[in-house]
């Protein structure tokens, strides 16, 4: 006997959407990270490199790793529930029907 | 004031968990809280999670100690946050019910996935458990003014009060307060920092006087040094390694230790600070320790953009990390090294260094980036398990079964990923701040973000300590949670069959939790004195070696099998442990010499995640037959 979930979630249309959508959005952050990652590795110096009002490249970065983050999340976040709308509708609709 | 203050949270927390005791009757709700909380409280709860100890203590901590290295690791513990969203949180939160356990074995029910998950939790939420129980003593020492034991002892009373009362549901609420506050009251501090702006001579608002470090020029004939002020005379040298020396100096029948240090051909000395184990006790500056008598708070800028003498008043944010990042900014930073004088007692001195802005403000202090290949394998390493070991830590994972669908799993994720990644931000202010504003402990960089805030006035130290205890108080409670449901859950419910009704499957957690707390107590005590955000570092690796590869190939690829998972999982613990215990700074906690350690790497990730992935695919591949005969079946 398999061990079900505490609170059962229904079929979801989006989730092949979501998970494909997920997977370019991880790729690109990972892109983003291994870039600084590997910029601290072979070119330490650059990091000390003066960017803008006076913060250099190390910390502006940084920030951008955390901000580009929560971007990414919030897009993420807007288009799946693009897509969950979209099948709720459908759903909708197609219950309409089979009513009339 | 801090008492007070620290025992209305304490009274407050106890008596949240005691009142939702009482509506915690059913396994759903201990281990899940009922899978009814809102995602926008799981999202906060998920932040007071996560920002543990590790990242209040010890990344505030390393930050003003080693500068901008410390933020590698906030850097790196908020981008896992993206493996979560994107790739595990809905379809975990579809598969699991109450562990990380369930998911993994929710398509096979297999005994050795049950075993091995169940293990893995373990192993990781107690490598978890260690710094932030550390981090608990650390705190108390100061603020309650008791020794380290005791703020062990009392986390662990009142952790296992919270969780053996209402589990997940005390967790959630206690999480959700500690988040709240912690980045509230982060803000506020990061506020007076750059209200207060930058000082050659940080004072605490006068509160403080500055103390100035002296140096003495001398010269050396032969082997012998001679000190050019009258007066000194040279007791002692000790060489420590190549380029660090240090010189016991007698002036008017005291003794001191000094550093020693050559620049453009003449030798300079440099004032230290300095503990002596002496057979009566402690000896702290020549004299006895005392309540009155303990290491001066460090951490100053030299100069700020070239001049040595400068308040610069209220700045922005921005002007307040451009003037730190100046190549003409000075940092006086402190390290520490122990060695035995000629009398046979042991001696650690506090010494200074220079170092320029532009140096501190980029990666280079802790991680060697322009050393040696291994060196540079090292912090690669370092970066891959933060980066994979967020979306592998259990305590995280079950905070997807307490949201109600997977729609919650993915807003509670984006909740978390701001509010963290916000503190993450923080993190680089306080650190800064500590380190510019005399608030640095020398033996003890982990009180960095209170003691700036005791610049600041009792009330704000008082309510910074608090909120400091309360988060290894929310990130311990969800460490027991997670361990308490792997023992009760996993082994002795699913794996060992033991029959169990719902109400004695929640005793049998709160059992867990009791036995797994005083774990934590033992292991909090034996490990006073670590860097908490390393200890941390290490957890994230073990977890993305034993847990982050099977989770991954689970969900992506159809050829996994259960036998795959479970010795991915057993590979992973195995090499991740194997690597961290064989490794220098593991010698170093053993007395050992770190250079002899076999392992040349302190970070054990590059390693044991790729193995671990490897071991999946090459006993998935074996086992394909298995599969497709139970499918056949």
């Amino acid at each position: 006997m398999l061990h079900k979930p505490a609170t059962p979630s229904g079929k979801d249309p989006a989730g092949p959407y979501k998970i494909r959508l997920g997977i370019r959005m991880f790729i690109f952050y990972t892109l983003f990270y291994a870039s600084f990652v590997a910029l601290n590795l072979l070119s330490p110096i650059s990091m000390a490199t003066i960017v803008i009002a006076g913060l250099n490249l190390a910390t502006v970065f940084g920030f951008a790793l955390i901000i580009v983050a929560l971007i990414e999340a919030l897009i993420y976040d807007w288009l799946c529930r693009r897509k969950e709308a979209y099948y709720q509708q459908i759903e909708k609709d197609s219950a309409k029907k089979g009513s009339a | 004031m801090a008492i007070i203050i620290f025992l209305i949270f304490v009274v407050i927390v106890i008596g949240l968990s005691l009142y939702l005791g009482n509506k915690t009757k059913t396994s759903s709700g201990y281990y899940a809280a009922g899978g009814q909380i809102h995602w926008g409280v799981n999202g906060i709860a998920f932040a007071g999670d996560y920002l543990s100890a590790a990242s209040f203590l010890g990344i505030c901590g390393m930050i003003a100690t080693v500068g901008y290295d410390g933020f590698l690791y906030s850097i790196g513990y908020l981008a896992g946050w993206i493996v979560a969203l994107f790739v595990v949180a809905e379809p975990l939160k579809r598969l699991g019910k109450y562990t990380f356990t369930d998911a993994l074995d929710a398509n096979y029910n297999s005994s050795g996935i049950k075993l091995t998950a169940a293990i893995s939790t373990l192993v990781v939420s107690i490598c978890y458990l260690i710094p932030q129980m550390v981090g608990a003593g650390v705190l108390v020492e100061p603020l309650l003014g008791i020794p380290h034991i005791w703020g062990v002892l009392m986390v662990g009373a009142i952790v296992i009060t919270i969780v053996a009362t209402a589990g997940m549901a005390s967790t959630t609420y206690v999480q959700f307060l500690k988040g709240s506050l912690l980045i509230i009251f982060s803000t506020i501090l990061v506020g007076a920092v750059v209200m207060r702006g930058l000082s050659t001579h940080p004072d605490q608002g006068g509160k403080v006087e500055f103390y100035q470090y002296a140096s003495l020029s001398a010269s050396k004939t032969g082997d012998t040094l001679t000190i050019s002020e009258s007066g000194w005379d040279v007791v002692e040298k000790v060489k420590v390694s190549a380029d660090l020396e240090f010189v016991r100096l007698s002036h008017n029948g005291l003794d001191s230790w000094w550093s020693l240090s050559e620049k453009d051909g003449s030798l300079v000395i440099h004032e230290t600070q300095f503990e002596v184990e002496k057979p009566d006790g402690k000896w702290i500056n020549g004299a006895p320790a005392s309540a009155s008598n303990q290491l001066r708070l460090v951490g100053n800028l030299e100069k700020i953009m070239g001049d040595g003498n400068v308040e610069t008043g209220k700045l922005s944010l921005f002007e307040f990390l451009a003037i730190l990042t100046d190549k003409e900014t000075l940092v006086r930073t402190w390290k520490s090294a122990s060695f035995v004088d000629d009398g046979g007692q042991k001696v650690t001195v506090y010494y200074s260094k220079i170092v320029s802005g532009d140096k501190l403000m980029r990666p280079g202090q802790k991680f060697k980036v322009e050393g040696t290949f291994l060196e540079r394998l090292d912090f690669l390493s370092l970066m891959l398990a933060l980066f994979l070991g967020t979306a592998a830590l259990p305590h995280i994972l079950i905070r997807y079964y307490t949201v109600p669908s997977p729609a919650s799993a993915r807003k509670s994720t984006i909740v978390a990923i701001a509010a963290i990644g916000f503190f993450y931000i923080l993190t680089l202010f306080m650190g800064f701040g500590a380190m510019v504003n005399g608030s640095i402990n020398p033996a003890d960089s982990n009180m960095a973000a209170p003691l700036l805030a005791r610049t600041f006035g009792e009330l704000l130290f008082a309510i910074i300590s608090a909120i400091a205890f309360a988060t290894v108080l929310g990130t311990v409670s969800g460490l027991i949670v997670a361990a308490s449901g792997a023992v009760a859950h996993d082994l002795l419910d699913r794996y060992l069959k033991i029959k169990m009704d719902d109400h004695q499957k929640v005793r049998a957690g709160k059992i867990s939790a009791f036995v797994i707390g005083g774990i934590a107590i033992i292991l909090g005590i034996l490990f006073k004195g670590m860097n908490v955000s390393f200890l941390v570092g290490l957890a994230f690796a073990v977890a993305a070696s034993a847990n982050l590869p099977a989770i991954l190939m689970l969900l992506f690829w159809k050829k996994t099998t259960s036998k795959g998972i479970a010795a991915s999982i057993v590979v992973g613990i195995v090499a991740s442990l194997t690597l961290i215990a064989l490794s220098p700074e593991l010698y170093k906690l053993y007395g050992l010499n770190p250079a002899n350690a076999p392992i040349p790497l302190n970070n054990p990730g590059i390693i044991s995640i790729p193995l671990s992935f490897f071991t999946l695919i090459i006993v998935s591949l074996i086992t394909q037959k298995e599969k497709a005969t139970s499918k056949s079946l």
